[in-house]
């Protein structure tokens, strides 16, 4: 069986929690950059998952943060208001945490079928204004359910999320969108980008599968507002809108649209830089006494975003993938 | 009256209809004409706010406080803010993509967007916060049976009507409206037909932004308070009233927006949460019963 | 001969516009069945019915004796009928080889959990779907392209390519929208041959819309021949040929 060679994926995902482990252990790494590592691996979960909708499926979601609002709020009202669990509960407070996290993934899934219902029938930048609206919509409903706290947000989650489990859900999802991409399921999204008309009369149930790139996304976009939720203690409306979703976005089409290597360093790279960019600015404006503010940071995302479509419209790998990230055809790199 | 549709409430409805109608008209010029949902097209608004705030405090040395010439400074000033940075976002970040797949475009345009947001709310001078937006001409209540209308109606409605009639008049009588009829029907034709379509682009840009900007000055006098990302909301629902009445359609836009405009006012005066959701949720029945918008003629792609 | 495909009273309108006015016709099984007209005579519009792009206004399409009127185009594939594109219309940006199994997705057994878990039954599969459109490639001649990227292929390439995909979703009937189109009279004659092959090893039939008289008279068993929606004639190539009505409609301001 020459054609199915042993995923590499899994050997260099493990090296690389080692690594992190061992640096973390031995204090190379101090919180503050686990946490950045961390954060960064919650966006490899929201891009590569967007990426399933935009990039492999060729839908154009914008409302990617509103399905990671849904994961926070219900995986939060499960652990901290259901429940009322901490970790110092010990192996029953994880279990509850991660059914919560589960749930959120479900009900996030849920909503992504309803968005996606719109997406038979709309197209391109259509689309996009209807995910940007219910995106929106989530929003203003959340923020007027006074059980999580409305405007304020759901406050006091308990801190579960810690570098293991989020290491592990941004793998697994890895795993389980590179798998279904190569397969016959992941061939019937691609030809819906390339071309939906030839699809439908190739035999693909158009209808089916783009609900289905929606709901797979947004499960995946829930896991991820459940873990932030949890890393971060706090459900805030604000924290998943438009510009969240937009940023998101960023990333995906920096890494590259169809790419799942493209996005998961677009995530780690904007992360960092976003964390750079943030101590850049505060040291600039506490040397030179100027009032230079954080706006700062989302001026040069836009105008990264700008340049990118402007000067490499494919993004940094184009639709190419890291040979490690391959199952199929040994030939078939940057093929799909 | 105790009832929830009352003649206030049209009043209300018909002029924030009217400042959703200039910033409406924008999105489906350029949509008619290059197919893009120009996103920063709110922002346009927001920029002619804000110029007609500096115009006012510079100019009114000059010029008697409330006087209808200064007020006319103001209004040039928004317009050509809002017209000014159109053309300069189309030429830059449009142009250069004009023949690239549409999604690119968007894309673009909502970093557009985010820069102008952005840029603004990190200049010192300028700031993330409100501001209270000064009052360019006195504020009168004129009673109408039980109601009272405040001249600002008045001049909110008058404003929106005279740049529409203008902008009729120039699209049915004008050879630049020729033109641009026949650049939004076939950009390829009217090529060969000897129009400059860049040149009709451009002016087109130049015209929607332009009433964005005076749709921003109209704001700022009604609901007195400005600040950087105060184009996001009025130009989300602008493009979904622009949707509603045909998007591409100029007298589409129009009446979507006064729909829009009185939707949401009896909406938000039923249920705050209504009010807030009113809008998607007509984008969305639109767009799943009649995609075209109201008066939007069925576009067949050929197979 | 019985029918596996017919029409029956078949009309369509585009606004005011009668692109397709009271077809009625039979394609016999086994045969190759060719549609002739001039330009926006309503062929292509003709195809999109049967394949369920377009619902008709009026009138009926019966598949193997089945009303198929109506239903969702994927549905129709899934039930025999298979078409290829007057412009084409390939995935450019897969393989060859994926290009052709895509259209062997719907017949596929695994589920998503089991291609999620690449089970060893799904891995089986996978390598039998892979060596049947492998086969495809090479009756079309074009298995050392299969790892190319389907937009870097030339023209000629691509045309077999779309018949290959159509061929792939195992069709009872086969439509081509102007194969031959752009085509050199060498390229022509060994589409000729290539027609009549995959007719006979796939035991499909072929229905062809031609604009190419030479096609059209050399390997069609039965035509028909349209004029601005309206039929003209409809027979054996040798009769339709002779006839005055097809002759000034068609081929008189064609001169062909
Ligand atoms: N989607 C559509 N909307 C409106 N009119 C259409 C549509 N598709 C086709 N038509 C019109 O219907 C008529 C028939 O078109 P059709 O494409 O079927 O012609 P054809 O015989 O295939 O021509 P050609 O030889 O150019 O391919 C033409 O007048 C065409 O303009
Ligand atoms: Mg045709």
């Amino acid at each position: 069986m020459k054609h199915f060679r042993t995923p590499k994926l899994s050997l260099y995902a493990l090296a690389f929690y080692a690594l992190i482990m061992a640096l973390s252990l031995t204090g190379l790494i101090n919180g503050y950059i686990q946490h950045i590592i961390n954060q960064s691996l919650i966006y490899v979960i929201l891009a590569v998952s967007l990426n399933l909708i935009n990039g492999i499926t060729g839908q154009f979601s914008l409302g990617h943060m509103g399905f990671a609002a849904v994961g926070a709020y219900v995986s939060g009202a499960i652990t901290t208001l259901v429940f009322k669990v901490s970790p110092e509960a010990g192996f029953a407070g994880y279990a509850v945490f991660v059914g919560g996290i589960v749930a959120g993934g479900l009900a996030a899934a849920l909503v992504g079928v309803l968005i996606g219902f719109p997406s038979l029938r709309l197209k391109g930048d259509y689309l996009a204004i209807v995910t940007l609206g219910f995106g929106e919509i989530i929003k203003t409903v959340l923020n007027n359910i006074p059980a999580v706290g409305g405007p304020r947000g759901l406050l006091g989650i308990p801190k579960f999320s810690n570098f293991s489990f989020i290491f592990a859900a941004a793998f697994l999802t890895l795993v389980v969108i590179r798998n279904l991409v190569e397969s016959s399921h992941g061939r019937a999204l691609v030809s819906i980008r390339e071309n939906e008309l030839a699809a439908e009369l190739a035999g693909v149930d158009t209808t089916r599968y783009k609900v289905l790139a929606f709901a797979v996304g947004a499960f995946f976009a829930g896991i991820a507002g459940g873990l932030f939720g949890h890393l971060l203690q706090i459900a805030h409306p604000t924290q998943y809108g438009f510009m969240g979703s937009v940023l998101v976005l960023i990333m995906v089409y920096t890494g590259g649209v169809g790419s799942l290597t493209g996005s998961v360093i677009a995530a780690f790279a904007l992360t960092f830089m976003s964390e750079g960019l943030r101590i850049v600015i505060d040291s600039l404006a506490e040397a030179t006494s100027l009032p230079i503010g954080g706006e700062w940071r989302m001026v040069i995302y836009a105008l990264l975003l700008v340049f990118i479509m402007l000067f490499r419209t494919e993004g940094l790998m184009g639709t190419k993938e890291a040979r490690f990230l391959v199952i199929g055809d040994p030939a078939k790199e940057g093929t799909r | 009256m105790g009832s929830i549709v009352n003649t206030q409430q049209i009043i209300n409805g018909l002029q924030v209809g009217s400042i959703y109608a200039l910033i409406a008209l924008g999105y489906t010029m350029v949509y008619g004409i290059v197919r893009l949902i120009n996103f920063a097209h709110g922002d346009f608004f927001m920029l002619g706010a804000y110029a007609a705030y500096a115009a006012f405090y510079l100019f009114n040395t000059w010029f008697a406080k409330g006087s209808g010439i200064l007020a006319f400074i103001v209004l040039l000033a928004s317009m050509a803010a809002g017209g000014g940075v159109a053309l300069l976002s189309n030429r830059f970040a449009y142009k250069p993509l004009r023949y690239k797949p549409k999604l690119s475009s968007l894309i673009t345009a909502i970093g557009v967007s985010m820069f102008l947001e952005y840029f603004f709310s990190a200049l010192p001078a300028i700031g993330p916060s409100f501001r209270a937006f000064p009052t360019v001409l006195p504020k009168r209540q004129i009673p109408i049976g039980q109601a009272t209308i405040s001249n600002y109606v008045v001049i909110d409605l008058a404003v929106a009507a005279i740049l529409m009639i203008g902008l009729t008049l120039l699209v049915k009588k004008s050879s630049l409206g020729k033109a641009m009829r026949a650049v939004s029907q076939d950009k390829d034709a009217a090529r060969l037909m000897g129009i400059d379509v860049e040149k009709v682009i451009g002016w087109t840009f130049l015209i929607g932004g332009a009433f964005a900007g005076a749709a921003g000055l109209l704001s700022g006098m009604t609901y007195p308070r400005i600040f950087p990302y105060m184009g996001i909301q009025p130009g989300l629902k602008a493009f979904i009233a622009a949707v509603l009445g045909g998007i591409g359609n100029i007298p589409g836009a129009v009446l979507g927006a006064y729909i829009m405009g009185l939707a949401e006012t009896f909406a938000s005066a039923y249920n705050s949460l209504l009010g807030e959701g009113i809008a998607f949720a007509i984008l969305i029945v639109v767009l799943l019963v009649r995609p075209r918008g109201i008066l939007g003629e069925k576009i067949a792609d050929k197979i | 001969m019985s029918a596996i495909l017919s029409i029956q009273g078949m009309s369509h309108y585009f606004g005011g516009l009668k692109a397709v006015s009271g077809f009625s016709f039979d394609v016999p099984e086994g045969a190759i069945y060719g549609l002739i007209g001039p330009n926006g005579s309503g062929k292509t519009t003709t195809f999109n019915l049967i394949t369920g792009i377009y619902r008709p206004t009026e009138g009926k399409i019966l598949l193997g004796g089945q009303d198929i009127t109506g239903w969702k185009p994927y549905k129709i594939v899934h039930k025999g009928i298979a078409r290829t594109f007057q412009n084409l219309r390939i995935f450019g940006n897969m393989t060859a080889l994926d290009n052709i199994r895509v259209a062997r997705h719907y017949n596929v057994r695994s589920g998503l959990l089991s291609s999620v878990l690449r089970t060893p039954s799904f891995l089986r599969e996978e390598a039998e779907v892979r060596e049947e459109a492998m086969g495809l490639l090479a009756v079309m001649k074009l298995d050392g392209r299969a790892l190319e990227r389907a937009k870097n292929l030339p023209y000629g390439e691509l045309r077999r390519l779309e018949i290959a995909r159509a061929l792939a979703t195992k069709p009872k009937v086969l439509l081509l929208d102007e194969p031959a189109a752009g085509m050199n009279p060498k390229e022509v004659a060994d589409l000729m041959d290539l027609i009549r092959r995959v007719r006979d090893e796939f035991k499909v039939t072929v229905f062809l819309i031609e604009h190419h008289m030479k096609v059209v008279m050399g390997i069609c068993e039965r035509v028909k021949v349209i004029d601005f929606g309206e039929t003209i004639a409809e027979g054996l190539p040798e009769d339709v040929g002779k006839d005055p009505k097809v002759l000034e409609a068609y081929l008189g301001k064609r001169g062909a």
